[in-house]
């Protein structure tokens, strides 16, 4: 019994914003499985009452001075658009039509 | 005059101050280097032939002028191309990125700009850094230059395999889970990972923000520490960068005494799995470093044996998140966009089409690992595995000053060979992860070559936080004693690459 079905990585490319072709889930889907049986060993270490670590170093919250600084002119930050139109970023219709 | 190439970055700099060398004739003699054996190598995704000429150039200007120039300035550098250059592509290995100038120097590229680094060019890596052998880039895989049928390592096989076929002197990698270790134990040159938070992440490609760290690549302990105190330190564009005064990375490769130095060997990383060559290497180092007057004792990491599953669920769930920006809205690439297609659909083509299969993978890995449902058993618990390492770590170094293990269990491997086995391909990192995780510096040091295969074995060492000095000190002696055997550095051993005009 895989751990991951094809359905369910189907799923989670939608989920990511990802068309996998039917190739590539069939390769995929016992990919996961296999990779998902690796990870999963970390379930076999007994840590119930260890505090998570999210970050190596303790994190502060880290301010600036509320001063104006030089940022990208609006050139620079179009440069890469795939699209630009009067200084925007031009995208695709982003509601369904109906 | 001599063959710049064969030169380290300090030689060369010394040459330079004086005036017996030009920094636009070591730039050209590097450049040339690259014309007459990058196309076996290929280490190199882009070559700035103009811009690293005009940089030597003002570099020289500046000499002349009487201006006080850094310790490496006019020196070449080869830098991955996943840190931002501004006006020069960067593809980070990727499809998505084909053609991206950003408009912006990352922090790691205006210090080394600062230093007056002449910066020759953009190196190969795995896709968004996600992978050990190069293989994974959208570009073609790079070749080891101490046998071109073999990968270079990676993620950073590029940078590594650059200064290993004498195309610079110096390179810049960056470590997530041993991109820069790894490539560097493959190619018989030194890696540096800095402690995390050490070096900037500003401009840098983000994979794995809480792991990620830039750090140097050179042939010699001495050139990496010259290059390491060139970039790091504090970064206000950095929320994580650590507000200290950098280790005294130089003194400690100058100085290089071990007398005295507590160093615990790993008992963990090593054993069933390991080829007997690089034990032997491993081991032998480690018995000099006695001979050395350092106290050698075993330690033990009980935690070690989960950091390679708890770091491809960590990896893969931050990775999946920060990759959430290439949408295809603002920059790179956009496919079908027809005019009929809703952005949401759009995006999902070009995700399809710009990224390669290893980023699939670990995108949905990690997307899986934080679903809902399994975020506690996946995610969660892999966070708990992360603090039991770091405590491993602290109990350690309670007893010792420095840890050591080989740097990889292997040697580089044929090119080909574990593509298709992505379990087998993320076993190579399993002496480097621990680090990452913890967040300590970490180094690997040429120790020799295997029996089996003539290829090169590194030597790994760990020391905690903010001791990133310490690395140098067992490298500077390592070295030293080490050239004292053979002769010269371990790169004198590679075999000469075929030079084609």
């Amino acid at each position: 019994m895989p751990s991951i079905t094809r359905e369910e990585v189907a799923h989670l490319a939608r989920l990511a914003r990802i068309e996998l072709s039917d190739d590539e889930l069939d390769h995929l889907a016992p990919q996961l499985d296999q990779i998902i049986a690796l990870v999963g060993q970390v379930s076999q270490v007994a840590a119930d009452d260890i505090p998570p670590t999210s970050h190596a170093l303790p994190l502060t919250n880290v301010m600036r001075a509320d001063e104006n600084i030089p940022c990208l002119t609006p050139e620079q930050a179009l440069s890469g658009a795939p699209a630009s139109e009067a200084q925007r970023f031009r995208v695709p219709r982003i509601l369904e039509e109906d | 005059m001599s063959d710049l190439t064969r030169k380290t970055a300090a030689e060369l700099a010394e040459l330079m101050a004086a005036k017996q060398a030009s920094s636009v004739e070591v730039t050209q003699a590097h450049l040339d280097r690259i014309g007459a054996v990058d196309g076996a190598v290929r280490a190199f995704l882009h070559v700035d032939t103009e811009g690293a000429l005009a940089q030597a150039a003002a570099v020289d200007a500046k000499r002349a002028a009487g201006e006080e120039l850094g310790p490496l300035a006019g020196v070449p550098l080869a830098l991955k191309d996943v840190l931002t250059q501004e006006g020069v592509p960067t593809t980070a290995g990727s499809k998505v990125l084909e053609g991206w100038k950003p408009p912006y120097d990352s922090t790691v590229v205006k210090r080394l700009k600062a230093a007056g680094i002449v910066i020759l060019g953009k190196t190969n890596m795995d896709e968004f850094a996600m992978g050990s052998s190069t293989e994974n880039s959208a570009y073609g895989t790079t070749h080891n230059p101490w046998d071109l049928a073999r990968i270079p390592g990676g993620s950073g096989g590029g940078s590594s395999a650059a200064i290993s076929a004498y195309e610079a002197p110096l390179a810049i990698g960056t470590d997530t889970g041993g991109s820069i270790r790894q490539p560097g134990a493959f190619t018989g040159t030194v890696g540096v990972k800095p402690t995390y938070g050490g070096t900037s992440r500003y401009g840098l490609i983000a994979l794995a923000s809480s792991l990620d760290t830039p750090g140097p690549c050179a042939r010699t302990t001495l050139d990496a520490a010259l290059l390491h105190e060139a970039i790091a330190g504090w970064d206000p564009m950095d929320s994580t960068s650590i507000n200290q005064d950098v280790p005294p990375v130089v003194a400690a490769a100058r100085n290089g005494d071990v007398a005295g130095l507590r160093i615990g060997v790993v008992k963990e990383l090593g054993g069933e799995g390991y080829q007997p060559g690089v034990e032997a290497r491993f081991h032998e180092a480690v018995e000099l470093l006695t001979k050395l007057g350092a106290e050698v004792v075993e330690v033990s990491c009980p935690h070690f044996e989960y950091a390679l599953p708890a770091y491809y669920l960590i990896l893969p769930s931050e990775a999946s998140s920060n990759l959430a920006k290439f949408d295809a809205m603002r920059y790179g690439l956009r496919v079908g966009d027809d005019g009929t297609n809703s952005a949401e659909t759009v995006m999902s083509l070009s995700r399809e089409a710009g990224f390669g299969a290893e980023v699939k993978r670990r995108i949905m890995l990690g997307t899986h690992a934080l679903s809902s449902g399994y975020y506690d058993a996946y995610y969660g618990q892999a966070q708990k595995v992360r603090t039991l390492i770091a405590r491993d770590f602290a109990k350690a170094y309670e007893q010792v000053d420095v840890l050591v293990s080989p740097a990889t269990p292997t040697t580089a491997f044929a090119i080909g060979d574990r593509i298709n086995d992505p379990i087998a391909m993320y076993k190579n990192d399993l002496c480097t992860i621990p680090s990452n995780l913890a967040g300590n510096a970490a180094a690997s040091f040429p120790c020799g070559l295997a029996d089996e295969d003539g290829l090169p074995v590194g030597f790994h060492v760990m020391a905690p936080v903010m001791r990133d000095d310490l690395l140098y000190t067992v490298g500077a002696a390592l070295e030293s004693a080490l050239a004292e055997q053979w002769g010269g550095v371990l790169m004198t051993k590679a075999p000469e690459l075929e030079v084609t005009r």
